[in-house]
C-alpha cells in the first residue's frame, strides 16, 4: 500500500528498463559498425542507416514515456480495437503496398512506411490477453481453444499471404500462452515430436523412417504392455499414424507447398547440400564472422568481415554477428544472457500480477521475444535455418523498434500499477 | 487448478534458459574452442577494390583532344594481412628505402590495420609491370588501377586547370570521396566536376592466403561496373590557342577571344604560362612548388584574376553610357584643353566617333563631367550622388563591375565604384572633382581581361552579350546536354541606336587618319578596335579590344600586355590583329609581323617581391601624363 502511493515510479521495475536501453545502445552502436566507413563517420548523419536508427531510438523514448504516462487499463480496454486496426493494416498492405526484398510487408507513403506485421504481433498479444481474461474461460472447452486459436491463426495468415514465412513463424510462439493458461501438455509434446520428425523426414528416407518408427512404436507397446495390461493398443496405433501422417506431410508440403529458396535455406542447415557461395554464403560467412571473434572480439569498428555493405542484411538480420566479431564471446554470451534474463524476468513478473489479462498478456510478450530472439541468433550461429525476423531492439529498422518497445513498455506499466484494484 | 497451472511457469522458464545455455555452448565453441573460423577468416579474406571510373575527356571546338587519361597503379595495403614479407623486393620493386617503406607501413597502420589503405600511389604503367609478377609473394598488398590526366598539346593550362587529391573537408561535405579520391582543384576541372567525375564501381574478389584472388565474389553478383564520366565539348579552338599562346611567349599578360554571337570562349591565355603535364602525378608535388614560388606568378590566372586599370579602353564604354543618358549627342565636341588630364598631341575633336578614334583624354573628363553632374529628377537639384549611381548601374549591365557566371572558378569581379564606395573612401564628402580619373579608364576602375572581351564582343553585337563559358556541350550522343544559362542574352541599358557610333569609332581607331591602332589591322578582314595604355607604378601596360569584321563579326580579342614599356597601339593592337587573322583566315599571311611580335619581350623586368596586378588601391592616381 505504502508503494502505491508513491505513484508509479516506484513501482516500475526499472532493471527491465535498463535492460531495454543496453540492448538499445548495443543494437546502435553495431549498426553503426556494420554500416561504419572511416571516412564518412559522423554520428549524425541522417542520410546513413546509423544515423535514421538514431531517429528511431529517440522516438522510441518518447513512446515509452508516453506509455508510461498513460492509464493502464487504456490498453485493456481497446483490445480489440488495435487487434483490429492490425488486421485491417494487414489487409490493406496485400491490397496496397509495394513489394520489398519478396515480401509485401511495408505500408507507407513516399519514404517512409511501416511495418504493420510487426505491431500485429502486439496486438494479437493484447488480443489474446483479453479474450482468456474474460470470467468462466477454461482451455478445455473447445470454444475457448477455437477462439484463442483463431485470434492467432487470422494475423499469422494474413502474414504468410504476405509472403514474410518468418514473420508469420512467430505467432506459434503463443503456444506458450496457451500452455500457462491450460491447455494440454500433450498438445506441446507433440509439437515437440512433430518438430523433430519434421527434421528427421528431410534427413532420412520417409520410408525406412515410417517403418522404424513403427518397429519402435510396437517395441514399446509390447514392453509397456507386459508390464500393465491396461495400456491399450488404439493409443499407440494413434502415434504411428501421427508420425506417418507427419512425415508424409511434411514431404508433401516440403515438395510442393515450400519455395525453392526457402528449400535450399533447409538443407544448407541440414547440411545436405554444401553452398558456401549460394544460400549457404549468409550461414557461412555469419559463423566465420563470430567464429572469428575469439574470446574478446576484435574490437569496436575493427571486424573485417561484416565490413563493407556487399553482406545482405547484416545491420538488420545478421546485426548478430557484428556483436560476434567485435565483441567476441564475452559480448554476444551477454547479449544472449540479458535476452533471456529478459525474458524470464517478464514470466516472473506476469506471475506476480493480480489481472489476469496483465499476467496472459507478459506470457504473449516474453515467448514472442524469446521466439525471435532464439530463431534470429540461431540462425547466425547455424542453428536453424535462414529466417528472416529481426532480433528484438538490436535490428535496424524502425517498425520493429518501435513494436517491441510498445510491446515491453505496456506490460511495464501494466507491472507498476499491479497493486490497484482490478 | 490455479496452482497447478502457475507451475507451468517452470516448463515455460525451462525451454528459456535451455535454449540460452545451448547459445552459450554453442558460441563458446565457436569463437573459443573452434579455431577453424579465425582461419577461414584470414583465409576467406573478401577484397573490396574501388572500381575508378575514367574521367570524362576534353575535346576543343573541331573534336581535337585536349586532356586524355592515362592508366597508373595505386598499391594498396591491409597492414593485418601483412605476413612473411620480403621487404627488400618490394623496396626495389618500388624504388624506395627501407625508411621510406617503415614510414608508409606506419601510415597505413594508423589509418587502421583492417581496412586498406594507399601504401604506394601512381605508379607508371612501365614500374607496375616489374611489380605485378611479384606481387602475389606480398600477402596484404594489391593493385588498383587509377588514370591520370594527360594533355597532348601542353596548352590552355589556365583554362583546364588541374586536379589532386581531395581535402578532408570536402570528403566530409561530399560522400562521393574517400580518402586519395582525386577531384579537380582549378580550371574546366573543378567547375565541370559533377559530370567529369563519373561513377565509382565496385569489385569484390575472394582472396586466398597466398594472395591469389580466387575470382570473384558470388559471381559478380554485388560488383558494380564504374561509368566513365562525362565528356566536355570545349569552346576552345586548339590551333588559336596554340598561337596565341605562342605569341605571349617572353611576355605578361593575357588574350582573351570570343565568338560575339555564342559567347564561346575561342582561347584564353595567361601569360606566362605552363605545360599543364607539370602538375600531373608524382611529379605534381614539387614542380607546383616551383611554380607557386615564380614571381612571374605562372599559376596566376589573369584572364580570370588579374584586376587591371583598363585605360582607354574605357572611354567607349564611357561615350555609350553618355549617349544614352543624352547628355551628349554624337556630334558633340569638346576642345582638347589639357587641363586636369593630359593629353597627346592631336587636333580637338568635333564628334564623339572622333574621340573616341584619336583616344581623347580631355573630351571624355568633360564626358563623364556630365555623366556625373547630373539634375537629380526627385530634387531638382544636381547630384553627383544620383549621376554616379546611375554610371554604376549602366557600367553593371555592360558587364563591368560584376562577376561574370564564367564555367571556370574563381573569377574576379574588378571594381566600377559606387557612391557607397566613395562615401567609405572619403568619409568628409567627394564630388566630381575627387573621381574624375575614372573618365578615363584609371583611378578606382579596374577590369578583369575576361570583361574586356566580353565588353568587345558586346559592342559587336550591338548591346547584347552571352555569358563566356568554355563549354559548348557536355557528354556523348546519345545524352548530349548544354548549360540554359549560356543560351541567354543578357542586354546592356544602353539604347541600340547608339552602339553604331561606338563602332565607328572603333573603325576609324584602326583604319582612319589620327587614329591609335593602326597596327591592328588586317587587310581585308574590317578590325574595329580601341587602345588602351593603363598606368600603374611600373611601365605602362598595352591594352587592346577588337572584333572583327565590323559586319557580322565572328571574333572579339582583348589582349593585355603588362608592362610594356609602349601604348596600346604598339604592342597588343599588332597582337589582336594577328590573333583575329588566325582564327578567321586559319592561316596568318604576315610572317614577318608574326616573328617580330612572337619573338618579343616588351615586359619590364619584375622587381623581386612584386606583383604585376595590383589591387585598385595602390595604383597612383595621378593622371597628368599621356594616355592613349
Amino acid at each position: 500500500m505504502d508503494k502505491r502511493d508513491k505513484g508509479i515510479l516506484a513501482n516500475v521495475e526499472w532493471k527491465v528498463v535498463i535492460a531495454w536501453l543496453f540492448l538499445i545502445l548495443v543494437g546502435w552502436l553495431n549498426i553503426y559498425a556494420a554500416v561504419y566507413d572511416a571516412d564518412h563517420s559522423s554520428i549524425f548523419d541522417f542520410s546513413c542507416r546509423y544515423g535514421k536508427q538514431m531517429i528511431w531510438i529517440a522516438a522510441s523514448l518518447i513512446i515509452a514515456l508516453f506509455v508510461m504516462i498513460m492509464d493502464p487499463k487504456f490498453f485493456s480496454q481497446t483490445a480489440y480495437l488495435i487487434y483490429i486496426i492490425c488486421i485491417g493494416m494487414l489487409v490493406l498492405v496485400l491490397g496496397v503496398a509495394t513489394a520489398t526484398k519478396g515480401a509485401k510487408s511495408w505500408l507507407g507513403i513516399g519514404e517512409f512506411g511501416i511495418q504493420p506485421s510487426e505491431f500485429a504481433k502486439l496486438a494479437t498479444a493484447l488480443a489474446l490477453a483479453k479474450v482468456l481474461s474474460a470470467i468462466n474461460v477454461d482451455m478445455k472447452q473447445w470454444s475457448t481453444r477455437l477462439t484463442a486459436i483463431g485470434i492467432i491463426a487470422l494475423p499469422m495468415l494474413l502474414v504468410l499471404l504476405q509472403n514474410d514465412t518468418g514473420s508469420a513463424l512467430v505467432f506459434f510462439s503463443f503456444v506458450f500462452v496457451l500452455f500457462r493458461e491450460g491447455l494440454s501438455s500433450t498438445v506441446l509434446i507433440l509439437g515437440a515430436a512433430a518438430i523433430v520428425l519434421f527434421v528427421l523426414a528431410l534427413v532420412v528416407n520417409p520410408f525406412i523412417l515410417t517403418g522404424v518408427i513403427i518397429a519402435a512404436v510396437m517395441i514399446a507397446y509390447f514392453i509397456l504392455h507386459g508390464r500393465n495390461h491396461r495400456v491399450k493398443f488404439i493409443y499407440f496405433l494413434g502415434i504411428m499414424f501421427f508420425a506417418a501422417a507427419v512425415i508424409f506431410g511434411v514431404q508433401f508440403g516440403y515438395n510442393e507447398v515450400l519455395e525453392s529458396h526457402q528449400k535450399d535455406r533447409i538443407e544448407v542447415l541440414l547440411g545436405q547440400k554444401q553452398d558456401d557461395k549460394g544460400v549457404g554464403y549468409n550461414v557461412n560467412q555469419s559463423k566465420i564472422a563470430i567464429g572469428s571473434g575469439g574470446l574478446l572480439g576484435k574490437g569496436f569498428l575493427q571486424g573485417t568481415q561484416t565490413k563493407f555493405n556487399f553482406v545482405p542484411e547484416q545491420d538488420t538480420d545478421f546485426i548478430f554477428c557484428t556483436v560476434g566479431e567485435e565483441w567476441g564471446f564475452l559480448g554476444s554470451a551477454l547479449v544472449v544472457i540479458v535476452f533471456i534474463w529478459l525474458c524470464v524476468k517478464i514470466i516472473k513478473m506476469a506471475e506476480r500480477q493480480r489481472s489476469n489479462f496483465a499476467r496472459i498478456y507478459g506470457y504473449g510478450i516474453a515467448s514472442v521475444i524469446f521466439f525471435h530472439v532464439m530463431v534470429n541468433i540461431g540462425m547466425t550461429i547455424g542453428l536453424l535455418p535462414v529466417i528472416g525476423i529481426p532480433l528484438p531492439f538490436l535490428s535496424y529498422g524502425g517498425s520493429s523498434l518501435w513494436a517491441f518497445t510498445l510491446m515491453l513498455f505496456i506490460f511495464v506499466r501494466q507491472d507498476a500499477s499491479r497493486g490497484d484494484l482490478v | 487448478m490455479k496452482n497447478s497451472l502457475s507451475s507451468r511457469r517452470y516448463a515455460v522458464i525451462g525451454i528459456f534458459v535451455a535454449v540460452g545455455v545451448i547459445y552459450i555452448l554453442r558460441l563458446f565453441y565457436l569463437q573459443i574452442f573452434d579455431d577453424t573460423y579465425k582461419q577461414l577468416a584470414d583465409r576467406n579474406a573478401l577484397r573490396y577494390v574501388t572500381q575508378y571510373p575514367s574521367r570524362g575527356l576534353v575535346y576543343d571546338r573541331n573534336g581535337k583532344l585536349l586532356v586524355y587519361n592515362e592508366a597508373v597503379y595505386d598499391l594498396m595495403v591491409i597492414p593485418r594481412q601483412v605476413k612473411n614479407l620480403d621487404t627488400n623486393l618490394l623496396c626495389s620493386l618500388l624504388k624506395i628505402s627501407k625508411e621510406d617503406f617503415d614510414k608508409k607501413m606506419e601510415k597505413a597502420k594508423k589509418y587502421s590495420t583492417y581496412a586498406p589503405s594507399f601504401f604506394e600511389k601512381q605508379i607508371s604503367k612501365e614500374d607496375f609491370a616489374a611489380l605485378q609478377e611479384k606481387i602475389y609473394l606480398f600477402q596484404g598488398f594489391y593493385a588498383q588501377s587509377r588514370t591520370l590526366r594527360k594533355y597532348p598539346d601542353s596548352v590552355a593550362a589556365a583554362v583546364l586547370g588541374y586536379i589532386g587529391e581531395v581535402n578532408e573537408k570536402k570528403i566530409e561535405e561530399d560522400g562521393y570521396y574517400k580518402r586519395g579520391d582525386y577531384i579537380g582543384m582549378s580550371g574546366l576541372e573543378k567547375s565541370y566536376e559533377k559530370y567529369l567525375r563519373g561513377i565509382k564501381g565496385s569489385k569484390i574478389t575472394l582472396v586466398d592466403v597466398h594472395n591469389r584472388e580466387k575470382g570473384s565474389f558470388q559471381n559478380g553478383k554485388y560488383d558494380k561496373a564504374a561509368v566513365a564520366g562525362d565528356n566536355l565539348y570545349s569552346t576552345i579552338d586548339l590551333e588559336l590557342q596554340k598561337y596565341a599562346e605562342s605569341l605571349m611567349k617572353n611576355k605578361r599578360g593575357s588574350i582573351v577571344a570570343i565568338e560575339p554571337s555564342t559567347g564561346e570562349v575561342l582561347c584564353f591565355v595567361s601569360a606566362p604560362t605552363y605545360d599543364p603535364n607539370l602538375l600531373v602525378g608524382r611529379v605534381r608535388g614539387a614542380n607546383y612548388k616551383k611554380l607557386a614560388e615564380d614571381i612571374s606568378k605562372p599559376l596566376f590566372n589573369r584572364a580570370l584574376m588579374a584586376e587591371y586599370p583598363p585605360g582607354s579602353i574605357f572611354k567607349v564604354a564611357q561615350a555609350l553610357i553618355a549617349l544614352d543618358m543624352g547628355v551628349i549627342t554624337p556630334s558633340t565636341g569638346f576642345p582638347c584643353d589639357k587641363g586636369l588630364v593630359g593629353c597627346h598631341n592631336h587636333p580637338s575633336a568635333p564628334s564623339v566617333r572622333d574621340a573616341i578614334k584619336m583616344s581623347c583624354n580631355p573630351y571624355f573628363y568633360r564626358v563623364f563631367q556630365r555623366e556625373v553632374q547630373r539634375m537629380n529628377p526627385s530634387t531638382g537639384k544636381i547630384d553627383s550622388k544620383y549621376g554616379l549611381s546611375q554610371w554604376t548601374e549602366a557600367m553593371f549591365k555592360m558587364g563591368f563591375g560584376i562577376r561574370l557566371d564564367i564555367d571556370l572558378p574563381s573569377v574576379r569581379k574588378g571594381h566600377i565604384p559606387d557612391t557607397a564606395f566613395y562615401n567609405r573612401w572619403y568619409p568628409t564628402g567627394w564630388n566630381f572633382y575627387t573621381i574624375y580619373s575614372n573618365s578615363i579608364g584609371q583611378g578606382e576602375v579596374t577590369v578583369v581581361p575576361i570583361q574586356m572581351a566580353n565588353f568587345a564582343a558586346l559592342v559587336a553585337n550591338r548591346g547584347w552579350y552571352i555569358t563566356p563559358h568554355l563549354v559548348r556541350s557536355i557528354g556523348d550522343e546519345n545524352k548530349r546536354y548544354y548549360l540554359k544559362k549560356y543560351r541567354q542574352k543578357n542586354y546592356s541599358t544602353v539604347d541600340a541606336s547608339w552602339w553604331d557610333v561606338a563602332v565607328a569609332g572603333m573603325y576609324g581607331v584602326v583604319h582612319e587618319g589620327g587614329g591609335t591602332g593602326h597596327r591592328a589591322d588586317v587587310p581585308g578582314l574590317d578590325v574595329c578596335g580601341k587602345t588602351g595604355t593603363a598606368q600603374n607604378s611600373g611601365a605602362d601596360h598595352s591594352v587592346f579590344i577588337s572584333f572583327a569584321p565590323r559586319n557580322n563579326p565572328k571574333i572579339a580579342v582583348s589582349v593585355y600586355v603588362e608592362n610594356a614599356r609602349g601604348g596600346g597601339g604598339t604592342w597588343a593592337a599588332p597582337i589582336a590583329g594577328l590573333i583575329i587573322e588566325k582564327y578567321i583566315k586559319r592561316e596568318v599571311e604576315r610572317k614577318e609581323t608574326e616573328q617580330q611580335y612572337m619573338e618579343a619581350a616588351p615586359c619590364q623586368p619584375l622587381p623581386i617581391g612584386r606583383s604585376a596586378a595590383k589591387k585598385p588601391t595602390e595604383e597612383k592616381k595621378d593622371s597628368s601624363a599621356v594616355n592613349n
